[in-house]
């Protein structure tokens, strides 16, 4: 790689980067509160989530719903779109994925698989649509329209899987508090079917499909004249709509897409992970972990792959530093850090640009 | 109307009304922040510190009140987090807010292990403020029983509603924070402060969302769970949607909505039959009707959402 290029990656780089240290050093500080020592508490972090094959499994199914939820809000971003509904567009992406499985369960696992994410992904590409449509027909502000939608799909799920996919109903057992299940056929593969060394660990071929899915949307965002269209909106609307871009016919298709992402999240997870989907009276957290993911990869596909692995791998690595007797809420206080540094970004700013000029102070 | 009915109606009412009392602290603090300009998606997590602080503090003192404005005080200082990022760092609110959120779940689980030692829940205070603070009120017929079951925070809300919409509409600082979310560029022209009108009002909005947290902790149960604010701040986000970003129409909105959610509670025991999810689902549903121009058009302050950089030339 060439000087421009290295400059490029360090531009882009630094944000999160500091970010990312910032969010251990204040960690840090709650972990000698709580009485422990950082060093040991980070080392038993990593050691649980990335010290061996079984271990690095675990992490990687942990990093497989957050490739596609960051990749969902990463792409709304791109068309200055906030989508912090990738949370509810799991949630219908993975029902649809049930009902799916359940009323087509007579075809060959080779069909049904794909039928079963084809659908989530369109469901959650539908959901997501109701807010790029809102937007864009009434200038309804996407944030509190998709806000409101996953609370919408959350109950709604919960209503499906109380009276109409739940095992009482379908295949006449006691009441459940969770869906049927998709047959054994169309579930995604595990590693440790092909790699024995994954051992216990619940990784699955789902991970393949988000690292596809990265690769495609660099394709589409960078390669297409649909991805300059998508990026010109965000950049400068007005710029691209006096160039000729629909505004409106953009919003629309990038919160389709978005909601595509997300919904696939979900199928996957429920093809390659869960199998069934459970009541809940909480979001699962997997939306609102993308727009961190997100951000920390800096709204790039390859960023996004690098990023969700970093989140599988403190999410891996918070039940690791539990058993090492560190209260694992000290997870999500540096998450938040790292997110709240990212969206103040002139103080990291600030910092790399002192960094930068004493350095040229020295080289003088 | 037999006794049985008004005693059903009573119950419901009382219910409804205790309900939407942490949403109508809350959604006024939305109005404040959003009638500034700047898009408070925190509240959900504000409500938890206060919550949270509030049960800390009465437990150290055994004073509720004291309870209350540790809420108060750990509201405010979250807010200034979303207030330094999005003013004066010119980030982006929203994100700041999903922060917020994020940050205040775990600080208050770390938290509640450090000092109880244990996880889930705290345990009760001995004193809170869970009574009628009027008893003579409880000697009216029929509406004595009413009373009897409103807090302190009830009547507080009512009155934080009437102060909200005097501030905001018969001030002149009230026609400031107005200005400066509809177009701070001409504010800034004519001399308002622009920063530290921003300031003050997300401020406010802490504590009025801290204030929501404590009624929903010392006010409702005694004790602090953890996920008990399980939305209600973005709920109430909806009802200053749906109240147009009035305080007296937030006030309704919220008032609706702890009437649906008061039903739908009341409903399996008293035999009404409808999907408790219906009714779970109503604030949002109407919400995002109300948005699209369906039930009365709402829309936001101007420049809700948006930065402002002061020309420097």
């Amino acid at each position: 790689m060439n000087k421009n290029g290295l400059k490029w990656l360090w531009d882009n780089l630094k944000l999160p980067l500091i970010a990312i240290v910032l969010g251990f050093v204040i960690g840090a500080f709650f972990i000698i509160i709580a009485g422990s020592n950082p060093i040991v508490a980070y080392t038993a972090l990593f050691k649980g989530s990335v010290g061996g094959l079984t271990k690095i499994g675990e992490t990687l199914y942990k990093t497989t719903p957050l490739i596609f939820t960051g990749l969902s809000v990463a792409f709304a971003f791109r068309t200055g779109l906030f989508n912090i509904g990738a949370e509810g567009q799991y949630i219908v992406g993975s029902i649809t994925a049930i009902a799916i499985g359940w009323y087509f369960q007579n075809l060959p696992g080779t069909i049904l698989l794909p039928l079963i994410l084809f659908f989530g992904a369109l469901a959650g590409g539908i959901w997501a649509s109701i807010a790029g449509f809102l937007k864009a027909r009434f200038g309804v502000h996407e944030v509190i329209t998709t806000i409101m939608l996953n609370y919408t799909a959350l109950i709604g799920t919960n209503y499906i899987i109380r009276t109409v996919l739940n095992p009482q109903v379908l295949e006449g057992t006691t009441k459940m508090a969770f869906s049927v299940s998709i047959p054994e056929k169309a579930r995604l593969s595990k590693l440790s079917e092909f790699i024995p060394q994954f051992g216990y660990s619940s990784a699955h071929t789902g991970i393949f499909i988000g690292i596809a899915c990265a690769l495609a949307i660099y394709y589409l965002l960078f390669k297409t004249t649909l991805g300059y269209e998508i990026r010109s909106v965000g950049f400068n609307p007005e710029a691209a709509e006096y160039g000729g871009i629909s505004k409106k016919k953009n919003i629309v298709l990038a919160m389709f897409i978005s909601g595509i992402l997300a919904g696939l999240a979900g199928a996957v997870q429920v093809a390659g992970l869960i199998y069934k989907v459970n009541m809940s009276a909480a979001m699962s957290g997997y939306g609102f972990d993308g727009i961190a993911v997100a951000l920390v990869g800096g709204n790039h596909p390859i960023g996004v792959l690098a990023s969700a692995l970093l989140f599988g791998v403190l999410s891996n690595g918070s039940r690791k530093m539990q058993l090492a007797g560190i209260p694992k809420e000290v997870i999500g206080i540096i998450q938040g850090v790292i997110i709240i540094f990212i969206a103040g970004k002139l103080v990291v700013q600030l910092i790399a640009k002192r960094k930068k000029t004493a350095v040229h102070k020295e080289a003088e | 109307m037999d006794n049985g009915t008004t005693v059903v109606v009573i119950a419901i009412v009382a219910s409804a009304i205790r309900l939407a009392t942490p949403l109508i602290f809350a959604s006024l603090g939305g109005v404040f922040s959003e009638r500034s300009g700047v898009v408070n998606i925190a509240l959900e997590g504000i409500m938890i510190m206060g919550a949270f602080f509030a049960v800390l503090f009465t437990h150290l003192t055994g004073n509720p009140w004291i309870g209350v404005l540790a809420a108060i005080i750990i509201g405010i200082l979250t807010s200034l987090l979303l207030a330094v990022v999005s003013i004066h760092l010119r980030g982006n609110q929203v994100v700041a807010g999903v922060a917020i959120n994020l940050l205040a779940v775990s600080l208050t689980a770390f938290l509640l292990e450090m000092v109880w030692n244990r996880s889930g829940s705290t345990p009760s205070v001995e004193k809170a403020l869970t009574d009628n603070p009027f008893e003579f009120l409880e000697g009216i017929p029929v509406l004595g029983d009413l009373f009897s079951r409103f807090t302190p925070f009830v009547y507080f809300a009512f009155l934080m509603v009437g102060i909200s919409y005097y501030v905001l509409f018969k001030t002149s600082f009230g026609l400031r924070i107005r200005a400066v979310g509809e177009h701070p560029r001409a504010a800034d022209t004519v001399g308002i402060n622009v920063y530290m009108t921003r300031y003050i009002c997300v401020m406010i909005s802490g504590a009025l969302a801290g204030i929501a947290g404590a009624s929903l902790s010392i006010g409702t149960i005694s004790l602090f769970r953890e996920g008990m604010t399980a939305g209600k701040g973005f709920i109430a986000l909806a009802a200053m949607i749906f109240g147009k970003w009035h305080p007296v129409g937030a006030l309704f909105a919220c008032l609706f909505f702890g009437l649906a959610d008061a039903i739908q509670i009341q409903a399996q025991s008293f035999g009404i039959p409808i999907a408790q999810e219906f009714l779970q689902m109503l604030p949002y549903v109407a919400t995002i009707l109300a948005l699209a121009g369906v039930v009365g058009r709402s829309v936001a302050p101007k420049a809700d959402g948006q930065p402002y950089e002061k020309d420097m030339g």
